[in-house]
C-alpha cells in the first residue's frame, strides 16, 4: 500500500520540459532511500498551468511544485517523502501564504474560478491505466446506459442538458444524434474529431493525453444512441503522446471487455479504431475529415446530404469534437440539469479555453460559460507581463476574430462571440498586448489558410491569396485606400461563397481588425506607420547623437554592418542596410537607439 | 466485461489506490508521523508503513496518513499525533508497530483515545 502520491505531468507542454527524465530521477532517488514499497510515482495528464511546468503534485498533502528540474528529485525526495518537510524552494508561490502556510490548490487564482468536467481527470488520474479511470466513475455512465436508458432516452438528456458542439460551431449535440438515429441503415459510424489544427488550441490534445477513456466511453454511449457499432477517432499524427495514450486505452478497453462484442452482457457491440491525419488544417471539416479516413484525399464535399444522413462510408454518422464526448458520460451519471444549470441561457455547461500569447500563466483553464473575458484574462491569467496593456483577445484562431479591451466585460459565450463578430471557435485564447500589430495579425493568420486551402474551390484558393496580398502592401506601406476597399469587398465575397467552413471563416481575422482597428490600417496606408512598431517596412531604427558615447558595441552586433561610426563619436545606422533586426537596440546600455 | 458487478468491483478495488489523490478535507483524520532524523531512528518508519497498511486494509477513506519534521520531544520518538477534525489532537510517543495497530483499531475505527499510550502517561509506561 502506498502512502503517497508523485503526481507528475506527462502532458507535452512538460514532457518538452524534460518531465520524463524528473520521473526517471524520481524513481532512482526513491529507490536509493528504500521508499520504493511506500511512495508511488504516477505519469498523468496535464495539470493546466503550462507556463510553470514541469509540474508535480505530492498526495496527500497535495504540495504543488512547479519548475521542477530533474536536479531536484534529490531533495525532493530525502526532504518531502523520507522526512516530510515540504520543499518550500519549489512550490508554487502563490500557495505559500505569510506565516509559512500552504495554501490549498484550489483556492489559488488560477484554479479558483476553474470549473473543471471536461478536464476533470488531467492531472488527477494515470492516463495509462483503465482501473485508475474506473476508480473515478469510468465506464459507468456507459453501464448505466446500456442497462437503463433506451437510445431514445440518451439522445433526450443530452438535447436536456443544452450541450453544444465544442468543437466551434456550437451545433446542439442531442439533435445531430437524434438525426442520425432517424435514418435506417445496415451500419452507422460514430467520429471523434480530434484533428485539432488551430494555432494556439491544445485542448482536445490535452484530454486525450491525460484522460482518453473518457473519450472512448463517449463514443461507446453515442453508438448506442443512434445505432452504430463501429466509430473512428480521426487524431492528428503531430500528436504522438495523445496517439500513444488512445492506443494503449483502447486495447485495455478492449481487454476488459468495455469495446467489443456483447458489452455488459447486453448484446451491444461497439469498436473503436484510430485513423492518423497528417495534418492538413481542412481535415478538421467535417466532410473533409470523412473522406480522408475513407482513404481518400482530404477535401470537403458540399452539403447536403449532412452527414446524419450519408456520412462515412456514405451511411449515416455523427462526428464530435474530442471535448464535447468529455462532457457526456458526466451528463449520464450526473443528469442534464445538473450540466444544464452551469453556463448561460443558450451555452450550457464549461468551456475549456488555451491561454497562450502575451499573459502570465499560459496554460489550459476550464470555466463555466458566462464568464467573462476580463475574468479569464485578469484573475486566472495572471494578467499581462511587464505591466504592458491589454489590445485584444483573438478567439477561435485562423476562423476567429479579435476582441478588443471594450468588451472584456462580455460574457464569453457561443452567440454574445458572434454578435461581437468573433466566435468560440475550437477554444483557443490567444492575448495581445499593444506591442502588436493588428493588421501583421490578420496577415499572420490569412498566411496560415493560405496555406492550408486545400484548392477545390476558387473562392478560398485565389481569394485567401489574393487578400493575403493586399494585407501585405499594406503592411509594406504601398497600399491605397483603394485597396481596402477591394479587401473589404473581397472577405465578404469568400465568406459567402467558399465551399467549407475554412473559406468561409478564413476572412474572419481581416473583418474583426477592420471592424475594431480600422485606425491602424489607414495609419499603415495613409501615413505609412506602424502604431505598434511592428511592421519592419515601417520603421526605421535611429541612434541618438546626444546619448550615444561611441562604444561601438551596436556595430559590432548588427548582422549586416549597417551601423558606422569611430570611437567614441556618435554612430549612424545606414537605413537601406538595416534589416531592422532590433540586435542594435537590444545591445545599447544608453538608451540611444529607438525605432518608429 | 458482462456485467455492472464487475465493473463496480474494479471500482472499488481501484478506489482505494486513488483516493489518496483528494484535496484534503476538514472533515479527515490526520495521522502525523514524526519522521526527523530521530524519529527514524527510533523506528518511526515501521510505524508509519503500518499505520498506511492498516488504514489501507481498512479502507478508512477519511484518514490520511503523513509524516512531518522533529518536534522536539526526541526522547519520546517515535511520536505519532492525531489531528481529529473536531480540533482534538492526540500525542502518541514511544510507538511501534504493535502500538500502532492498536492506535488504528481503538481510535480511529472505534474513536476511543487509547490513553496508555499518549504522552500523558508518560510516567508510568515502561
Amino acid at each position: 500500500m502506498y502512502r503517497s502520491h508523485v503526481l507528475v505531468c506527462g502532458g507535452t507542454g512538460c514532457s518538452s520540459s524534460n518531465s520524463q527524465l524528473i520521473i526517471d530521477e524520481m524513481e532512482k532517488e526513491i529507490e536509493a532511500a528504500g521508499l520504493t514499497e511506500e511512495v508511488k510515482v504516477v505519469k498523468t495528464g496535464c495539470f493546466g498551468l503550462c507556463a510553470l511546468g514541469p509540474i508535480m503534485i505530492i498526495y496527500p498533502e497535495g504540495s504543488f511544485y512547479s519548475e521542477v528540474k530533474p536536479s531536484d528529485a534529490h531533495e525532493i525526495v530525502q526532504e518531502h517523502l523520507l522526512k516530510g518537510r515540504i520543499v518550500k524552494r519549489l512550490l508554487y508561490q502563490e500557495t505559500v501564504q505569510e506565516g509559512n502556510n500552504v495554501k490549498s490548490l484550489n483556492e489559488t487564482n488560477f484554479y479558483a474560478k476553474q470549473h473543471r468536467v471536461a478536464l476533470r481527470n488531467c492531472g488527477v488520474i494515470n492516463p495509462e491505466n483503465i482501473d485508475e479511470y474506473i476508480a473515478v466513475d469510468g465506464y459507468a455512465a456507459l453501464g448505466k446506459v446500456l442497462t437503463e436508458m433506451t437510445p431514445q432516452q440518451v439522445i433526450d438528456t443530452v438535447l436536456a442538458s443544452g450541450l453544444r458542439g465544442r468543437g466551434g460551431a456550437g451545433f446542439p449535440t442531442g439533435r445531430k444524434w437524434s438525426f442520425a438515429a432517424v435514418n435506417e441503415a445496415d451500419q452507422k459510424y460514430v467520429c471523434c474529431n480530434a484533428d485539432e489544427g488551430d494555432p494556439g488550441a491544445f485542448m482536445d490534445r490535452s484530454i486525450l493525453e491525460g484522460d482518453p477513456h473518457v473519450v472512448l466511453e463517449a463514443m461507446a454511449i453515442a453508438g448506442y444512441a443512434i445505432g452504430a457499432s463501429q466509430g473512428y477517432i480521426y487524431v492528428r499524427a503531430e500528436y504522438p503522446i495523445a496517439v500513444h495514450r488512445l492506443q494503449i486505452a483502447i486495447k485495455q478497453a478492449r481487454e476488459y471487455g468495455l469495446l467489443g462484442k456483447d458489452i455488459f452482457g447486453t448484446g451491444f457491440n461497439f469498436d473503436i479504431d484510430l485513423r492518423l491525419g497528417a495534418g492538413a488544417f481542412v481535415c478538421g471539416e467535417e466532410t473533409a475529415l470523412m473522406t480522408s479516413i475513407e482513404g481518400h484525399r482530404g477535401e470537403p464535399r458540399p452539403r447536403p446530404p449532412f452527414p446524419a444522413l450519408k456520412g462515412l462510408f456514405q451511411k449515416p454518422t455523427i462526428l464530435n469534437n474530442v471535448e464535447t464526448y468529455a462532457n457526456v458520460p458526466q451528463i449520464i451519471l450526473k443528469g442534464a440539469d445538473w450540466f444544464a444549470s452551469m453556463g448561460t441561457e443558450k451555452s450550457k455547461g464549461t468551456k475549456v479555453f488555451a491561454l497562450g500569447g502575451k499573459i502570465n500563466n499560459t496554460g489550459l483553464v476550464e470555466v463555466p460559460m458566462g464568464t467573462t473575458l476580463r475574468e479569464i484574462i485578469e484573475e486566472i491569467g495572471g494578467g499581462i507581463p511587464n505591466g504592458k496593456k491589454f489590445k485584444a483577445a483573438q478567439t477561435g484562431g485562423p476562423s476567429g476574430g479579435c476582441i478588443p479591451a471594450e468588451h472584456l466585460d462580455v460574457p464569453i459565450d457561443y452567440d454574445n462571440l458572434i454578435a461581437i463578430g468573433s466566435m468560440m471557435g475550437s477554444g483557443g485564447l490567444i492575448v495581445m498586448d499593444e506591442d502588436t500589430c493588428m493588421v501583421d495579425i490578420a496577415k499572420f493568420f490569412l498566411e496560415f489558410t493560405v496555406d492550408e486551402s486545400c484548392g477545390k474551390c476558387t473562392p478560398c484558393r485565389v481569394g485567401t491569396k489574393r487578400m493575403y496580398e493586399i494585407l501585405d502592401k499594406i503592411t509594406r506601406g504601398q497600399a491605397t485606400m483603394e485597396d481596402l476597399d477591394k479587401l473589404e469587398e473581397l472577405c465578404y465575397y469568400v465568406k459567402n461563397n467558399a465551399l467549407c467552413g475554412l473559406g468561409q471563416t478564413a476572412p474572419n481575422p481581416i473583418l474583426s481588425t477592420l471592424r475594431y482597428f480600422r485606425d491602424e490600417y489607414i495609419a499603415h496606408i495613409k501615413d505609412k506607420t506602424c502604431p505598434a512598431g511592428v511592421c519592419k517596412h515601417l520603421m526605421k531604427y535611429t541612434i541618438d547623437p546626444d546619448k550615444c558615447k561611441g562604444c561601438t558595441l551596436c556595430a559590432r552586433n548588427c548582422p549586416v554592418g549597417a551601423i558606422s561610426g569611430t570611437v567614441k563619436k556618435p554612430h549612424v545606422i545606414d537605413n537601406s542596410k538595416c534589416i531592422k533586426c532590433g540586435a542594435c537596440m537590444e545591445k545599447c546600455r544608453f538608451g540611444a537607439i529607438s525605432k518608429k | 466485461m458482462k456485467s455492472l458487478e464487475e465493473l463496480r468491483a474494479i471500482r472499488d478495488r481501484a478506489r482505494t489506490n486513488v483516493h489518496l489523490r483528494k484535496e484534503n478535507s476538514p472533515d479527515n483524520i490526520r495521522v502525523v508521523v514524526g519522521m526527523a532524523t530521530c524519529g527514524i531512528a527510533a523506528g518511526a518508519r515501521p510505524v508509519l508503513t503500518t499505520f498506511t497498511d492498516e488504514v489501507a486494509k481498512r479502507g478508512l477513506q477519511n484518514v490520511m496518513v503523513t509524516q512531518t519534521g522533529c518536534i522536539g520531544l526526541c526522547q519520546y520518538e517515535p511520536i505519532v499525533e492525531v489531528y481529529e477534525p473536531d480540533g482534538r489532537v492526540t500525542t502518541y510517543v514511544k510507538m511501534n508497530p504493535e502500538k500502532a495497530v492498536q492506535v488504528v483499531n481503538d481510535h480511529l475505527v472505534n474513536g476511543k483515545v487509547v490513553s496508555e499510550l499518549t504522552i500523558g502517561s508518560i510516567g508510568t509506561m515502561k
